[in-house]
């Protein structure tokens, strides 16, 4: 009977040994989770930025403004535009 | 005495008392025991839970707002994060001169730090909200106890005031309250998630216990816009507007063929990203939500309707002469007399005789239907906030002098937008085309208001009015055949019509031969000199849609040589 109890006291100690280092396991693992997350979230909201900036200086009537003012283009007149049908409009 | 005479060790208790006293502890000890046994085992949540809240904290995890891009991919609309920077009243405590730095980091005096820190009986104040990201890490640098940031979003807006009324803007909490923004809420908004995390005395987060909900990003929206067309509506209706010295204006471009709109410009303007001197007349999305007499551009309706009901043809003749005509105590009157004129010259100069004796041929009731089928006093079934009916009276209410007047644009009152969308039923074979903000693949189906013969001979009817011998030549564009209508009216002010303010508009479509696109103007009290439609309007519903026409790459359907402008002793003056 001693021995009974003694071998489930010794099992039931490995076990609780065990839960305490799976979750320890877990809260590492999630917190990693979370750290790659937050990266994720990080280059999701560089790659905002970086499309605001693209809009920002892609704005048409800063183009528009480069274009005439420094550049000095002009759009072509429209006698001197000729269309050119698509090959998949033709069909 | 000895001790062991002492008559005192003789003295006997009584066995029940001790038995007595032997059993209140122990029943003393067993309701310790049972209570802690209660307290622990059966109902542990309390205690639990109290324990918990010692360290553990639920957060809340943003989400991002979605994004919005016009037609071709180009981002008209941005959730950045910034910091939100909040306190706790009675952890936060100030060494040396840290208040100082952090009112000076903050933009607020010192007195209004404390006044909001000693002010609430929360715990949890917010001292700035949209914070920039740069500086808030200065502020973290400070490292006061009890100070503490969060993420939160702000909506950025690159194109600034020339996207300004479609995309309208978001409050502080990012939830919409204009525009696309208001319109969309549902779909752009994020689902905040939560997470419980272990916190230690100063509030650091130590460690991630659980993940209780994910955050749930906003969906991103693609909208029918053309960034390109709408920037080119800007510029143009910009200039217009000052060369005018106009009040107001508005210009609305749509594509035929699915029903989109592809540009929309309200002027006044305002940048939505610094909103700080905002007044009422730069927030009016004009073309959705005021509503105005629309003066001669409403007759293609009428006389749509007469040819449909075979009252007449294009070609039958009306005399307009004497150019005027009075029913009961009104006259009607032309701007100068025409004589006779066939149904198509009465649209072409614009004629209101010849527009009124068609109108008294017609019964009063198809007409309130005419008008009420081509989406004319009823609510835009579009997704957008603010969209008006305008006014049109029951017919039964109708008088003869009124049906008259409105067969020509007066006495009902209607949107630019509707204008626009029921120019549709001339621009594609008689139907009415739904109208949608977000982009929508391929050709809409519409609903039939008039046949196609009759919306082909107004077709040929309103190229007329735009050409060389009509209302509007400068209308005109190189390489394509446009039609349309001018409208001239005079406002109304008070209980009646004020002599020298007027509104301009332009309604038309091209080209001609299929038509693609429908652009409607309208400038409000034009005062520099000229307020007719056909010189106002006209001009920048040709550059708006020459513009567009182009950077849609529509094939030309007439000769490339410059447009005929007539004589100026010829034009034809506008009948208001």
């Amino acid at each position: 009977m001693l021995r009974l109890n003694l071998i489930l006291f010794a099992i039931l100690i490995i076990c609780s040994l065990g839960l305490v280092s799976s979750q320890h396991q877990a809260r590492k693992l999630f917190n990693s989770l979370e750290e790659e997350n937050d990266r994720a979230k990080q280059l999701e909201v560089e790659h905002g930025q970086l499309q605001l900036e693209q809009s920002t200086w892609a704005m048409h009537t800063r183009i528009e403004k480069i274009a005439t003012q420094t550049l000095r283009m002009r759009a072509p007149d429209a006698r001197h535009v000729q269309l050119v049908p698509s090959p998949q409009a033709a069909k | 005495m000895k001790f062991s005479t002492s008559p005192v060790l003789d003295l006997r208790l009584p066995v029940w008392r001790s038995r007595l006293l032997m059993l209140l502890f122990l029943s003393g000890f067993g309701a310790l025991g049972a209570r802690a046994a209660y307290l622990q085992g059966w109902n542990d949540d309390f205690l639990r839970a109290k324990g918990e809240s010692r360290y553990s904290r639920v957060l809340e995890i943003t989400a991002n707002r979605g994004r919005i891009s016009d037609r071709n991919g180009e981002v008209l609309a941005i959730s950045t994060p910034v910091k939100s920077i909040w306190a706790t009243p009675d952890e936060i405590k100030f060494e040396g001169d840290s208040l100082a730095q952090l009112a000076n980091l903050l933009e607020i005096s010192r007195e209004d730090i404390e006044k909001r820190i000693q002010s609430t009986e929360k715990d949890f104040v917010y001292l700035k909200r949209q914070v920039p990201p740069e500086v808030a890490d200065r502020i973290a640098e400070l490292r006061i106890p009890g100070l503490f940031q969060s993420r939160e979003y702000r909506r950025y807006y690159p194109g600034g005031e020339v996207m300004a009324h479609v995309l309208g803007f978001t409050g502080a909490d990012d939830t919409g309250q204009e525009g696309i923004e208001l319109a969309f809420q549902e779909e752009l908004a994020g689902k905040a998630g939560a997470r419980r995390v272990i916190r230690d005395r100063r509030g650091q987060i130590v460690e991630d216990m659980e993940s209780i909900k994910p955050a749930q990003d906003g969906h991103d929206l693609m909208l029918s816009m053309d960034a390109r067309i709408q920037s080119q509506a800007f510029t143009q209706l910009s200039a217009a507007m000052e060369t005018h010295h106009a009040k107001a204006a508005a210009v609305l471009v749509l594509d035929v063929t699915t029903g989109e709109v592809l540009a929309m410009v309200n002027l006044p303007s305002y940048n939505p990203n610094n909103r700080s001197k905002l007044v009422g007349a730069q927030l009016r999305n004009r073309a959705l939500t005021d509503t105005f007499e629309p003066g001669s551009t409403m007759k293609p309706f009428t006389i749509a309707l007469a040819l449909e009901e075979g009252r007449v043809r294009p070609d039958t003749v009306i005399q307009t002469a004497p150019g005027r005509l009075t029913i009961g105590k009104a006259t009607i009157s032309d701007a100068h007399p025409l004589g006779a004129l066939s149904v198509a010259q009465i649209i072409q100069k614009s004629s209101n005789v010849g527009t009124s004796k068609i109108a008294m041929t017609l019964d009063r009731e198809d007409m309130w239907d005419m008008f009420n089928r081509s989406g004319f006093g009823i609510v835009p079934s579009i997704s957008f906030p603010g969209a008006v009916s305008g006014k049109i009276r029951p017919f039964k209410t109708w008088r003869p002098i009124e049906q008259v007047t409105m067969s020509y644009g007066y006495g009902l009152s209607v949107s630019l937008f509707q204008l626009a969308q029921g120019y549709t039923i001339f621009a594609r074979d008689g139907e009415l085309v739904p109208i949608s903000f977000v982009r929508n693949a391929g050709v809409t189906a519409g609903r039939k208001v008039i046949s196609a013969e009759t919306a082909r001979a107004v077709r040929a009817m309103l190229e007329a009015a735009a050409g060389p011998g009509g209302t509007a030549p400068r209308a005109q564009i190189m390489g394509y055949r446009v039609a349309g209508k001018t409208g001239t009216a005079h406002k109304v002010e008070g209980h009646g019509y004020a002599g020298h303010k007027y509104r301009a508009s332009f309604v038309g479509f091209a080209p001609v031969s299929n038509p693609r696109l429908v652009v409607a103007v309208t400038i409000d009290e034009p005062s520099g000199g000229k307020y007719f439609g056909g010189d106002v309007a006209a001009p920048v519903f040709s550059k708006v849609m020459e513009g567009a026409l182009r950077s849609l790459g529509v094939a030309p359907d007439a000769a490339m040589k410059p447009v005929e402008m007539p004589p100026e002793h010829e034009r034809v003056e506008e009948s208001i």
